[in-house]
């Protein structure tokens, strides 16, 4: 569906790291009561979608649930899902693994390039390059064709946080290995590979929200999931109680995808502890290797990068200037803008008092709060915005089709990309500079705009960046929720490709890969700064 | 950890750079403020967004009543009108076919058309109730490959393509309207026992694909037989590049086959609308001698019915096509959804 933060998971998870110092420090005083009330008002509202899952199943009826769950549909699209993600997941780790190895830790010519090449398909939205694959293979379908098409979009969400920790890795341990007798592949599989837990485990856990979240590519090559099915309920029955049961049954694997990567993660910590700076880590001879290394990347590269924007250029130059001037284009781009510019406004003010709860004031309940976000954020954007439709037609008619609801429902879904960006900028702006200020002179809300604010301004400014990359590229909740008459890039490109203008589309899609493109670098530059945490 | 100055200098420049495109993009008066012009009409458009773009714009040019629309499908829009209710935003309900319009009409949320309007269109092609009115039409059609099949080996009916020698060789868009709405002449004309059989015989046999066009162009792509659709997907195409339906032959039933139906395309005034003058203006305009027209020359290639205007020329005329007889307001599209989720084609 779009990029997510790579480093997310494992930076908003709660209990990970960052405040516990503050905490134990003993520097804890009562929170003021307005910040716990907004707060928690942010996680009561982030639980609206869960609530109305549950609430759904129990007004369905347990025998009509029971039917409609327990069919041969759920059964056929459950082993879709499943097939999906037990070959994509493997091979999203292995192309992130082995394509971060070789940049970080081998003597691989053009290793910089390779860098920024090898995470570039994240500034291509999954759906898009499903576009250019159906229109130029047409034949595209099924399991395997959804298994070629996601791992090419998704890896990188594996390759960033790997190739981020790898390039941190202590050499000293890997040093320690050799010299106790381990030969280059058991330092690797045996030293190496478990440092990676984190990110690989991250890695794989967005992978899997994605493949369970992603509507527009896999209906375009007719590949049925859940969210599929969801969709196809929806257009045939709005907000019936087959769609809210498949989303249930959606629900629970998402949960249960959280509760595995939980597992896997385990708790122990791969940090170093101590004085003393870490060395660079080596690079190995690649020798003769260098040319299939070389070769092996070249096809990734062609493949994710290459084939997308070859397509999508083609068509852009068989639809001719005519395709780029409509009133549309410029309307939608206006839309995806404002949209995306409202999102991150909105996701960075809602992620502020939960990220200030959890960095001055660390306990169960700030790391209550940040779990509530973060289960929501990892439910797909139909279920979102198949809970908001019926929330708000049956209590809140007033919200009802406006463009508050669909930026409430973008806050929801992509809240803990501010939220890891806010929690980091405020982390480094310690509340012991506020009181200064203060002990100078400067009146307590003076203090904390011009110290604390101020401070934390730039890691605010990238995750409202990572929001608005996020909205921008945001199709099935858009569908859902939008306006009448409001349409964004991604909601044109759907409707003309799913009409087969191929030409016509075109444009659009340039202009997201476009927008996407310098949030994506952002994304790829702070990643390395992030891993260490 | 930190931000980079320089990257972000360099996002903003990129975003103000994008306003400034978009700025130049819209053209003026193009600024979406749909609720702004209280003279303004809501759409709820299930047609084809082109053709109701048209006949909107020659509205608005003949009345200078300004309309927005809401972009959905049949029986989408149709429960969200019944959830909505007295609060529903729409004046006016625009579908491809008709059983979305019965189900509207069934929950009693639909204004009686006026007089002029109901005296423009000819009474088949409008329910006895007097709720809602036809705006177009459209037969189903079998598109087949012709480098695969001849004449005589075509299904004669509907209903062979539950044999199983068509096992793996026909294709439909079970998830749209348009299937939908054949479904349910089926249902209409067969009964139910014989629907859920055919449906279950379908899920083992077809190929399901995303929209007609998509199915058409499989068909052209020799990735199967034949498809079940629309005609009007086929001269569309044919009047563009032909580039998707060059091996595509058209077949159709004839001989009052299910498969032979005709579906009309609804257009109905809500009750709860605050603007009936001005709604029954735009039902009276798209079934008048204009809107109409548009259908005759335009690019849509759906039939026109009311105000005299013959069909396009292109077009097979709907007399010739044998349409087994329906009436518009059986049709009944909660039970085809439920017995198509049944089959598991949704």
């Amino acid at each position: 569906m779009d990029p997510a933060p790579a480093p997310a998971p494992a930076a908003s998870r709660p209990g990970g790291g960052l405040a516990a110092p503050r905490a134990a420090r003993g520097t804890r005083s009562r929170p003021p009561l307005g910040l716990i009330a907004a707060a928690c008002l942010v996680a009561a509202a982030s639980l609206v979608p869960l609530g109305f899952v549950v609430a759904m199943t129990v007004a369905t009826g347990w025998e009509t649930a029971f039917a409609l769950i327990l069919r041969p549909r759920t059964g056929e699209l459950l082993g879709n899902t499943l097939a999906l993600m037990a070959l994509t997941v493997p091979l999203c780790v292995l192309l992130g693994v082995g394509g971060a190895w070789l940049v970080e830790r081998t003597a691989l010519r053009g290793h910089r390039l390779w860098a920024v090449v090898l995470a570039a398909p994240l500034a291509i939205p999954a759906f898009v390059n499903s576009y250019a694959w159906v229109s130029a293979v047409p034949s595209l379908e099924g399991v395997l064709s959804g298994t070629l098409i996601a791992t090419l979009s998704y890896y990188p969400l594996v390759y960033i946080p790997a190739a981020a920790t790898l390039a941190r890795l202590d050499p000293a341990i890997e040093q320690s290995g050799a010299s106790l007798g381990l030969g280059p592949w058991a330092v690797f599989l045996r030293v190496v590979l478990p440092q990676l837990r984190i990110a690989i485990s991250g890695g794989a856990l967005l992978v899997a929200l994605h493949l369970l979240a992603e509507y527009g590519a896999f209906a375009m090559i007719r590949f049925d999931t859940f969210t599929t099915a969801i969709m196809e309920q929806y257009r045939s029955t709005f907000n019936g109680a087959a769609a809210n049961m498949l989303a249930s049954v959606l629900v629970a694997a998402c949960l249960a995808l959280l509760l595995v990567e939980a597992r896997v993660r385990g708790s122990a910590r791969y940090a170093r502890l101590g004085s003393g700076a870490q060395a660079v880590p080596t690079r190995l001879a690649l020798g003769t290797w260098q040319a299939p290394a070389q070769a092996a990347l070249g096809v990734v590269a062609a493949l994710a990068v290459g084939v997308p924007l070859g397509i999508v250029g083609r068509w852009a130059a068989a639809g001719g200037p005519g395709v780029w001037q409509t009133a549309e284009l410029g309307r939608a781009l206006g839309s995806s803008l404002g949209l995306g510019l409202l999102g991150a406004l909105a996701a960075t003010a809602v992620a502020f008092p939960i990220a200030f709860l959890a960095v001055r004031y660390a306990g169960r309940l700030s790391h209550g709060l940040e779990l509530a976000n973060y289960v929501t954020s990892a439910l797909p954007g139909i279920v979102v915005a198949l809970a908001l439709v019926t929330v708000s037609l049956r209590s809140v008619p007033g919200a009802y089709q406006t463009t508050g609801l669909l930026v409430a429902a973008y806050v929801l879904l992509f809240l803990p990309r501010a939220l890891v960006n806010l929690r980091a900028g405020l982390s480094q702006a310690p509340k012991e500079l506020e009181e200064a200020a203060q002990a100078l002179g400067t009146p307590p809300l003076l203090a904390f705009t011009r110290v604390t604010l101020r401070l934390s301004a730039p890691a605010a400014a990238g995750g409202a960046a990572l929001v608005f990359l996020a909205v921008v590229n945001e199709l099935t909740a858009t569908l859902l929720l939008s306006p009448i008459g409001t349409k964004t890039l991604a909601t044109e490109f759907w409707s003309l490709s799913s009409e087969i203008d191929y030409r016509g589309a075109a444009p659009y899609a340039i202009l997201m890969i476009a927008l996407s493109a310098p949030m994506t670098y952002l994304l790829f530059q702070q990643s390395k700064k992030a891993a260490g945490q | 950890m930190t931000f980079r100055p320089r990257a972000l200098a360099s996002i903003a420049l990129a975003a103000a750079a994008a306003l400034g495109l978009a700025a130049c993009g819209a053209s003026p008066g193009s600024q979406q403020q749909p609720t702004e012009d209280p003279n303004a009409l809501t759409v709820y458009n299930a047609q084809h967004e082109s053709l109701t773009k048209e006949w909107i714009e020659g509205f608005t040019a003949e009345t200078g009543i300004k309309v927005n629309y809401r972009q959905g499908s049949d029986t989408e829009m149709s429960n969200q009108i019944i959830q909505e209710g007295a609060d529903s935003p729409a004046d006016v309900f625009l579908t491809e076919n008709s059983p979305a319009m019965t189900q509207v009409e069934n929950a009693g949320l639909f204004a009686d058309v006026a007089a002029d309007t109901a005296a423009q269109v000819p009474a088949e092609y409008r329910p006895s109730t007097n709720k809602w009115t036809g705006i177009a039409a459209r037969s189903t059609v079998f598109v087949y490959d012709k480098t695969k099949l001849t004449e005589d080996k075509l299904p004669k009916s509907l209903l062979d393509l539950a044999n199983p020698e068509w096992k793996g060789r026909w294709a439909a868009s079970p998830s749209g309207a348009d299937f939908q709405a054949i479904v349910s002449a089926l249902l209409e004309l067969k009964g139910e026992a014989a629907t859920e059989a055919w449906l279950t015989a379908m899920k083992e046999n077809s190929k399901a694909y995303k929209g007609n066009s998509t199915a058409m162009k499989a068909v052209n792509a020799g990735e199967v037989e034949g498809a079940v659709i629309y005609h009007y997907y086929y001269y569309g195409d044919q009047a563009k590049t032909g580039e998707n339906s060059t091996n595509v032959g058209t077949h159709y039933f004839k001989n009052q086959d299910p498969g032979a139906f005709v579906s009309v395309s609804g257009g109905g005034v809500l009750k709860s609308s605050k603007k009936q003058e001005q709604a029954q203006a735009l039902l009276k305009f798209i079934t008048g001698k204009k809107g109409q027209e548009v259908l005759q020359k335009g690019t849509s290639f759906e039939y026109a019915i009311a105000s005299g205007v013959p069909a396009n020329e292109k077009l097979v005329p709907l007399a010739e096509l044998k349409a087994p007889v329906v009436d518009p307001a059986k049709l009944n599209s909660a039970k085809v959804t439920e017995l198509m989720t049944k089959a598991g084609l949704l």
